[in-house]
């Protein structure tokens, strides 16, 4: 994602002196920030109606009606879903990518930011719009799609049979299936859900009801044998093919496999599974008994548990893991390898490990005031804003993003002095 | 006493369903529930319930019907669920029509009868767990089941599509810049301290709530945000319908809507069953003991702008208002003093309905009943009399209504019995009354 | 007669006493254990001081719905299980018993109380009885193992009024009321009545449901 040609040298930079509306705007709406840190955009009011972005402190020349959805994709680039004469197009850098419909939603990037996709409305038909092309074909209704890694291909859940009024008989013979780059599935379903690719891009697998009271996972459209009483997003093994979900038996939830029983169900909860890179472990985040919440790797859970337990984050080698622990959305806990870091916060965000896999950071916020934490340590000063660090490739120093007294600044810092 | 067959209604989800079964399907399907879901509460309430009917008085079928004691909870519970357990699910298709009929139309499981047993049974649990059997056994009345199709599908009520809804929000917030010009309803803003919720007929039939919102937000200053992705939807007719797995479902995805934009807490407009579904059913299937998120209810967000001096008004409402107590917000989480702050805050005069607070009648819609459709209309009609007459006694013409449910269970109501009233939620008030800038 | 009754007040008795004490412990271990497998999701909801709120709340007669609906009702069911508990310890020959098979010394009503305590229990059997019998609402959902633990504990009471006042044969009255004493004993974990093992529990856990989750009363 080309973080190694980012500017790592030590120190702070103040990119934007003052955050205050530029003058003659409205308003200014929240801001976002570049994964480098080197641009920092607002969607801003220029004149009643008439809407732009301002990047750093210059404002795109192009101006809209409307404008929502501000997103940097990985590579950098910006991007915002925009109206002008009552039709929507994506607009990145300032410029439309592809023709204006009648509506987008959903901006989502491929994995080192070369493909932007949308979802896409036109006519009243629905499908996914790829880097400005829409789908050739497109569906009375599709929604929870996603992107291969690579962005060369695009999933979703679409409708595939029109429903009158009330007809629930109509609902379970099935009128939903997976359509992968706008050709669908040949099998009908009462529900699919979050349909996922292999790392290939190649396979997709889904959760899927093939039966009012049945769920399974399909893989590329054949549904596993054995149903269950309920099922979770699948994950595809990153190396040899194979496909691990969470399933409910009886009340309990486990880890299925390929259809068999992997681990064995005595959960009252199991989610987000997780591989790291190699493939080597399989973590998820359980709940050994009701209302206690951790994470288990290899079906063993950590003995440290919380109420409430998400961002569940694998190191790239799959050995360690952190998760965000809670109480009902207070008194939040980074957790790091079965151990919460000291400090109690009123909010957090995903940790993230260096690409070594030794170090690991997260941001938080108390009292208003976000901190960058590595290893549990907090960086010198709290931010009045902030957006969750990142390592550089050597993992020796982190890129804190952060507004202070107004201004937007960007500091590297080494990670020694945490 | 009459008889709960005497009354059967047709409805196509529930004839179809019945069509299929078979006594050995029946039989097998309830002892899985029985067996596999249920425990040791349900056989202590059958064990122990003492027919001594006391609970009769809690409902409002049963007054409504002139004391017919086939109203009466503890003979709903006896005539499906301790039936089912004491025939072992020996029973007839026949029976189960009946018994669905019962459980998902006769009971708006309010939990009202729970303020008159001396023992302690859980009314409403026990008509949820037929419920449940009877959405195993895939009878269900048709119109409810849909909603249920459509949570499954969308995550929302009404079918409402990913871009509808976003279409939806950017359109009130249009219409609300005319009257506030510098308005916003802002989307996916991650980090704000509120995340606004609303259930899905706003956004298709009622949008005037989503405006007044937002207007309200706007006039407070509070810190807000709305998600564009779907998870957006707090109600929860799957919880209703019997269909946990679904439930289970749709709660994650708001749950985790809410975690993802890292907000505060989510605050809920003016509704009572999905109050029901986050800190009692839903976050339950899933595992957690209370809400993974705080979820607020709008009576007691309006109370908290109202301590801090956050709304402010140009007047009072000046005619006379009743309240409704919702059930889930009542007996659910005990908001009636916070209702009752908020309304004497904007109205001149209320006109208290007797019995109130927690001991409120139910609107007779909730629980999924006026869910239920068109065929079930009358049953709610007939089943609440008791509440007309409720009403009627107050004398007055506007009664506020902090709930969607109550709403179209007392309009119906208000019309069927001619009583000439008028319902309205206090956002309405609030944005009658509020100050507004001067264009 | 004279030795089955001594059969009756002696090995009998103890069996009665083991049925009940023994059938108790069996029902409330096995529930408990199938609530910890089958309701953790409420289970995990006791609490102690919301328990203690509802059960005295409803142990004030009239201050709750349940009590204001129905006066007679509420007025008998009071009645009789105080009476009840009266009687069952502290009648004046049931304190004896308590002395000479326990060891245990405790204070004992007066005759003329006891007895009279006695007729009110009955009364309220009567009042119950008349609701099964007269009123739809309860006569409709009334089975016949509502009427066996009706008769079950009005036995022993009407048993021992007879016996009392002599009315009849008086060792073959006495043995009767001991038997049904001890069929009520050791029935009591095995039918209806088995809600005086059950019953605070299930009203704690509606105490505990409405008081921490749902904040308002259950009364």
């Amino acid at each position: 994602m080309g973080i190694s040609k980012w500017d790592w040298e030590t120190g702070q930079k103040t990119v934007v002196e003052s955050l205050s509306p530029i003058e003659g705007h409205g308003w200014q709406e929240e801001p976002y920030v570049s994964p480098d840190g080197e641009t920092v955009a607002a969607i801003v009011q220029v004149d009643e109606g008439v809407f732009s972005v301002r990047t750093n402190d210059t404002v795109w020349e192009n101006t809209f009606d409307k404008i929502w959805g501000l997103k940097f994709s990985p590579d950098g680039r910006l991007t915002a879903i925009c109206q002008q004469d009552m039709e929507w197009v994506l607009v990145v850098d300032g410029e439309p990518m592809g023709e204006t419909t009648d509506y987008i939603w959903e901006t989502k990037f491929s994995e080192d930011g070369s493909v932007i996709a949308t979802m896409y409305k036109g006519m009243e038909r629905y499908g996914v719009c790829v880097d400005g092309e829409p789908w050739e074909e497109l569906f009375e209704n599709v929604n929870q799609y996603t992107l291969s890694a690579d962005g060369a291909h695009a999933a979703g859940v679409a409708q595939v049979q029109s429903l009158g009024q009330a007809d629930i008989e109509g609902f379970k013979k099935g009128i939903y299936t997976v359509v992968v780059d706008g050709v669908r599935w040949p099998n009908k379903y009462l529900n699919v859900w979050g349909p996922a690719f292999d790392a290939t891009g190649e396979h997709v697998a889904a959760q899927v009801r093939p039966s009012v009271h049945a769920y399974t996972i399909a893989v590329d459209d054949k549904p596993w044998a054995a149903t269950y009483g309920q099922v979770w997003e699948p994950i595809f093994h990153p190396k040899d093919g194979s496909v691990v979900a969470p399933v409910r038996v009886a009340g309990k939830w486990g880890v299925a496999k390929d259809g068999n029983i992997l681990w064995e169900p005595r959960y009252a909860q199991c989610l987000y599974l997780q591989y790291g890179k190699p493939g080597n472990k399989l973590w998820a985040v359980v709940a050994p008994s009701y209302g206690e919440f951790t994470v288990a790797c290899d079906n063993a859970a950590w003995d440290v548990t919380f109420p409430v337990v998400t961002d569940l984050v694998v190191s790239p080698d799959g050995t360690r893991a952190a998760a965000i622990g809670n109480e009902d959305n207070t008194n939040f806990r980074i957790v790091v390898d079965g151990k919460a870091w000291d400090g109690v916060y009123d909010m957090a965000w995903p940790a993230t490990f260096c690409p070594g896999g030794k170090n690991v950071a997260a941001m938080v916020e108390k009292d208003g005031k976000r901190i960058i934490l590595v290893n549990g340590k907090p960086f010198e000063r709290s931010f009045d804003m902030a957006w969750p660090p990142i390592f550089s490739e050597d993992g020796a120093k982190v890129l804190i993003r952060a507004i202070e007294n107004n201004s937007y600044v960007r500091i590297v810092a080494d990670v020694a002095r945490f | 006493m009459s008889r709960i067959a005497d009354r059967k209604v047709a409805d196509p989800g529930l004839a179809n369903g019945v069509a299929s079964l078979t006594p050995e399907k029946i039989e097998k399907v309830v002892n899985q529930v029985l067996k596999g879901e249920t425990g040791a509460k349900l056989k202590v309430y059958q064990e122990t319930c003492m027919r001594c009917g006391l609970c009769s008085q809690g409902c409002h079928f049963y007054m409504s019907h002139d004391f017919d004691p086939s109203y009466s909870p503890v003979n709903k519970a006896t005539e499906t669920m301790y039936e089912l357990m004491n025939k072992k699910g020996k029973v007839t298709p026949d029976q189960i029509y009946l018994m669905a009929q019962m459980a998902f139309t006769e009971c708006n499981l309010c939990k009202r009868c729970a303020h008159y047993c001396p023992i302690g049974i859980d009314t409403g649990y026990i008509m949820s767990m037929v419920r449940r059997i009877c959405y195993m056994l895939d009878v269900v009345p048709q119109y409810i089941r849909d909603t249920s199709h459509s949570h499954a599908s969308t995550m929302n009520q009404m079918w409402v599509k990913d871009d509808e809804w976003i279409d939806s929000l950017q359109w009130q917030e249009d219409e609300a810049r005319d009257e506030f010009p510098d308005l916003r309803i802002p989307l996916d803003k991650e980090g704000a301290d509120v995340y606004y919720s609303v259930i899905a007929p706003e956004p298709k039939f009622r949008t005037q709530l989503i405006y007044q919102a937002a207007a309200i937000m706007h006039a407070a200053g509070v810190d807000y945000t709305m998600p564009s992705e779907p998870g957006w939807d707090n109600s929860d007719m799957c919880m209703f319908v019997g269909d946990y797995e679904n439930m289970g479902r749709l709660k994650r995805a708001h749950f985790e809507s809410a975690q993802k934009l890292r907000v505060k807490r989510i605050v809920m407009g003016e509704c009572g069953h999905a109050f029901r579904s986050v800190y009692d059913m839903g976050n339950r299937w899933l595992g957690y003991k209370n809400s993974p998120v705080p979820i607020v209810h709008a009576i007691e967000f309006y109370w908290e702008l109202i301590q801090q001096g956050k709304i402010k008004i140009t007047h009072k409402y000046e005619k006379p208002v009743t309240i409704q107590d919702p059930c889930n917000v009542m007996r659910g989480r005990g908001l009636m003093d916070k209702l009752r702050e908020v309304v004497h805050f904007l109205c001149e005069e209320v006109v208290e309905m007797i019995p109130n607070r927690e001991h409120n009648y139910c609107c007779c819609a909730g629980g999924g009943v006026i869910n239920c459709g068109p065929p079930f209309k009358n049953t709610r009609m007939e089943g609440n009399r008791i509440k007309a007459e409720q009403l009627k006694a107050t004398g007055v013409h506007d009664v506020v209504i902090p709930c969607h449910n109550c709403h179209g269970g007392l309009e119906d109501i208000i019309g069927y019995y001619d009583l000439g009233m008028h319902g309205k939620f206090i956002g309405d008030i609030i944005y009658e009354l509020m100050e507004k800038p001067e264009l | 007669m004279t030795e089955f009754y001594v059969f009756v007040s002696g090995p009998l008795a103890w069996i009665a006493w083991g049925f009940f004490i023994i059938g108790s412990i069996y029902r409330l271990v096995s529930m408990y254990a199938l609530a910890k497998a089958k309701d953790g999701s409420s289970l995990a909801y006791m609490s102690l001081p919301y328990s203690l709120r509802s059960i005295l709340n409803w142990l004030i007669p009239f201050n709750t719905m349940g009590w204001k609906s129905d006066p007679l009702m509420t007025v008998a069911t009071f009645l009789f299980h105080i009476g009840f508990l009266l009687v069952a310890v502290f009648l004046g020959a049931h304190a004896v018993l308590w002395d000479t098979a326990f060891g245990i010394s405790i204070p004992s009503l007066p005759g003329g109380f006891g007895d009279a305590v006695s007729f009110v229990v009955i009364a309220a059997c009567a009042v119950f009885a008349y609701r099964r019998l007269a009123l739809p609402h309860v006569k409709g959902v009334t089975r016949p193992k509502d009427w066996f633990s009706l008769i079950l504990v009005a036995l022993p009471f009407v048993t021992g009024v007879l016996a009392y006042h002599q009315v009849g044969p008086v060792l073959l009255m006495t043995t009767l009321h001991v038997l049904a004493g001890e069929l009520l004993l050791a029935l009591i974990p095995f039918t209806r009545l088995s809600h005086a093992l059950f019953a605070l529990l299930t009203r704690s856990y509606m105490g505990s449901e409405f008081g921490a989750v749902r904040h308002a009363k259950d009364w």
